[in-house]
């Protein structure tokens, strides 16, 4: 019963894993593999960590540590995420060619570093399509 | 089929191809950005193999490198991230 338990968690955790390294390839700029990326692979090692707490069962400190890693990393990969993204959209990292909306365009002051977040501050606005972060090609973002 | 079996036969070979994929994408990335997710995310399934590898090999000692691991990841991608958003555009 016991191995049927460790079994499917393992498995969903190499999944997502999988997922999320097939995701880190094919999706089609840096913003959406990141968000790709984050989510499934903090659940595939989450769910490994848990397969081995439950595999030593008579050992309290594998558990602790397990507990204590994924606690660590469920608290740092998404201050990560933020922050490489933040930075990602500061040095002009294009948007996929299919984006709709960029809703940051304009917010960010370029000499402060400070994020404004009303639409009506925003300043250096971009005034069409040739100027924006959006990418006109995919090959800008591939 | 034991579950020792089906560790090492089923779960290491998906993790081995999933750190193979992302290695395409640190080779490619078209941005430094790009490399640094790519090479988070190494550390991340990296932390997930040595965690098999712990229960396959009975050494509960190899969760402390997984601990280290994670911490380094994160120390990392924060630099990168810090430096890169002060770097001059020219």
């Amino acid at each position: 019963m016991i191995n049927i338990i460790l079994a499917i968690l393992s498995t969903a955790g190499a999944l997502a894993i999988l997922f999320a390294s097939i995701g880190i390839l094919r999706m089609p700029d840096f913003y959406l593999r990141l968000s790709v990326t984050v989510k499934a692979s903090s659940l595939g090692v989450g769910l490994l960590l848990i397969c081995a707490a439950i595999m030593f069962p008579d050992d309290a400190s594998v558990t602790t540590k397990s507990i204590a890693i994924i606690f660590f990393l469920f608290i740092t990969a998404p201050i990560a995420a933020h922050m490489i993204g933040r930075a990602a959209y500061f040095i002009g990292t294009p948007l996929w060619k299919g984006t709709i909306i960029d809703e940051l365009d304009g917010m960010y002051n370029k000499k402060t570093h400070e994020l404004k977040s009303d639409p009506h501050d925003a300043i250096n606005k971009s005034t069409g399509r040739e100027n924006d972060q959006i990418a006109e090609t995919d090959e800008e973002t591939r | 089929m034991t579950l020792g079996t089906y560790f090492d036969f089923v779960i290491l070979p998906i993790l081995t191809i999933s750190v193979i994929l992302v290695f395409i994408r640190l080779f490619r990335g078209p941005a430094i950005v790009d490399r640094v997710i790519a090479l988070d995310l190494i550390i991340t399934i990296g932390i997930g193999i040595i965690t098999v590898y712990s229960i396959r090999q009975n050494q509960k000692v190899l969760l402390d490198v997984a601990i280290i691991l994670a911490l380094i990841a994160f120390l990392g991608t924060i630099a990168f991230s810090y430096y890169i958003e002060k770097q001059k555009d020219d």
